[in-house]
């Protein structure tokens, strides 16, 4: 990525960045365009640079954030009704993270509202458009950051994944997404989803600039008591003298799991999942599954096939834990304390429902509300419980898998970008666009989008990499083997 | 199972929600729809198996008990609401 130094100001790089973001501004890509936050900042670097000064890894690089992320430069809204209004006090560690680095947000990106979605199409301020191909949605829920990359509007962009939310938006547009392993990156100042499968990750146009900055996102934060302590940059992950002791014994005692990863091995196997390759995927996404097999065993790599008859139900699972979580998270959304408040209400009560109801998306009213069912006193036991039971037969599957192989190789998903308005009233046929990405959410094992060549029409197609828990770094590195094209981003 | 319109109405109540006659009917369908799907769990067979609620590795993790520096003040969250009155939240009455 661009970096600003003596020759290229960061004023030039913040300019060119808006300008681009205007001139796509019918792609509905950004919620908030930070023009006179983003040219400020930039002077500043610009001055640092001029006196000698140090500056930071991202030194005036212009970055799109994702609108569930709180900053307070501009509204959060979480492209919801609402959260109208919200102006946040406080900064996402992870924001804190890039821009003490120096990077500059110029924009906040759409996202179906609270990230609840698969195309963009659920958020208040309307779809965003695929970057590829203007009748087809974005892919999502981080639609807009997938589309402000693959455009080169920005150099990369933020996102959160809870069941493919940047993996399947970068495969729709043909760019890089990263989920990384569940705890590396902190959640504080992010809009909760659910809480046991959020992650936060990134949209970038190469493997490099993901690896950086992976190095400087992640980390143990205070504020965030299921952050990892700072593998990333340790090798192993048990070496961060910040690390407090009893946590230090936790992490070492359970580091001989299969699930976690050896720094040290080099890939050779990569395994492939048998039922994710019949006749319900798209031809031209199998057929980009094994030209990248072709290439792996060309280049010396042993291809493992897996069988993971679990996974099958890994749909039905995700959306019974993660809706429950959902109705959970989102309960303390009343029009009380932020955001949004219905007016002209006669009690108490009525303000809350009044609230709610003018205030969610109907994807959210569904989740919020098959979260209530699947809790609720004579179903817990049939739905919630025995879903946290194939979660734990999920975990085992992937860790019998990484026994077998080192990486796995499998579609993001069935189909590449569908049109604009095909699926959003069909709420069953769009959560099967999640059916090859959730199952690692629930494991907590990362995933790495990569681009894999274009289909006939030229609707970019995406692959992704799984590898076991704290394998963020070996991903991101072994994603070059099987970039042969340079691909990644439109321009 | 079948959900009935009394389930649905149920559900909205426990989400705080108000339908309107045309969001029961849809809410309805696509509920009855996610319900079906979702109740394929049935067959998998799960004789045994301890539930996993979180796949975060570590347990205990402790601090110091004192009070941290916090980000944002008083003033500045209670300017996040609609009516603040002598420090607080002014609501519709309760009763």
């Amino acid at each position: 990525m661009k970096i600003a130094n003596k020759k290229v100001t960061a004023e030039r790089l913040v300019r060119d960045a808006l300008e681009k973001a205007k001139h796509f501004s019918d792609y509905n890509i950004f919620t908030f365009l930070n023009e006179e936050g983003a040219l400020k900042k930039a002077r500043e670097i610009d001055e640092k640079i001029k006196r000698g000064e140090k500056v930071g890894k991202l030194a005036g690089v212009p970055y799109a954030l994702k609108d569930n992320f709180l900053s307070p430069e501009g509204e959060t809204t979480a492209s919801a009704h609402i959260l109208e209004g919200f102006k946040s006090p406080i900064m996402a560690t992870s924001v804190k993270k890039l821009e003490d680095e120096g990077a500059i947000m110029i924009g906040r990106t759409n996202l179906d509202a609270f990230a609840h979605g698969s195309s963009t199409e659920n958020s208040y301020f309307g779809p965003t458009l695929n970057a590829y191909d203007r009748e087809r949605v974005a892919g999502g829920s981080s639609g807009g950051s997938a589309v402000a990359v693959a455009l080169d509007i920005v150099e990369f962009a933020t996102g959160t994944d809870t069941g493919g939310s940047i993996r399947q938006p970068a495969s729709f547009n043909g760019v890089y997404g990263l989920k990384p392993t569940y705890g590396c990156i902190s959640r504080y100042g992010v809009v909760a989803m659910a809480s046991s499968t959020d992650c936060i990750g990134f949209f970038t146009k190469t493997p490099e600039d993901m690896d950086l900055l992976m190095s400087v996102a992640s980390g143990r934060d205070p504020k965030d008591m299921t952050t990892l302590p700072d593998y990333y940059n340790a090798g192993d992950g048990l070496t961060d003298a910040a690390c407090p002791s009893d946590t230090l014994q936790a992490a070492q005692a359970k580091s001989s799991r299969s699930t976690e990863h050896a720094a040290s091995v080099k890939p050779s196997r990569i395994g492939i999942v048998k039922d994710f390759d019949n006749e319900s995927v798209d031809k031209e996404i199998r057929l980009a599954l094994k030209n990248k097999i072709d290439l792996l065993k060309s280049k010396g790599y042993e291809i493992v096939e897996l069988e993971m008859p679990a996974l099958k139900y890994a749909l039905a699972a995700y959306y019974i834990i993660v809706p429950a979580e959902v109705a959970s998270n989102l309960s303390r959304y009343d029009g009380v304390r932020y955001g949004f408040r219905s007016e002209k209400t006669k009690d108490l009560d009525s303000l809350y429902i009044d609230t709610r109801s003018e205030g969610f998306m109907p994807e959210n009213k569904r989740r919020i509300m098959i979260g209530n069912f699947v809790l609720s006193s004579g179903f817990y036991d049939a739905y919630f419980l025995k879903a946290a039971k194939a979660r734990t037969l999920i975990i085992k599957e992937y860790e019998k898998a990484f026994s077998k192989c080192d990486f796995i190789l499998t579609p993001v998903s069935p189909n590449p970008a569908f049109k604009l308005g095909e699926k959003v009233n069909d709420p069953v046929s769009m959560y099967l666009e999640d059916v090859m990405s959730v199952s690692l959410n629930l494991a907590g094992v990362p995933g790495l989008a990569i681009p894999a060549g274009k289909t006939k029409n030229g609707l970019p197609v995406g692959l992704q990499l799984i590898g076991p828990r704290r394998s963020d770094k070996s991903l991101i590195e072994f994603s070059k083997v099987l970039n042969d094209n340079n691909e990644g981003g439109k321009n | 199972m079948e959900i009935k319109r009394e389930d649905i109405l149920h559900l909205a109540d426990l989400s705080e929600f108000k339908l309107s006659e045309k969001e029961v009917e849809s809410l309805g369908k696509d509920l009855q729809d996610i319900i079906k799907y979702i109740s394929q769990l049935d067959k998998l067979d799960t004789e045994n198996i301890e539930p996993t609620y979180q796949v975060f590795e570590m347990e205990n993790v402790w601090r110091d008990d004192e009070i941290l520096e916090q980000d944002a003040t008083r003033e500045e969250l209670l300017a996040l609401t609609k009516e603040a009155k002598d420090n607080q939240i002014k609501v519709p009455k309760v009763l």
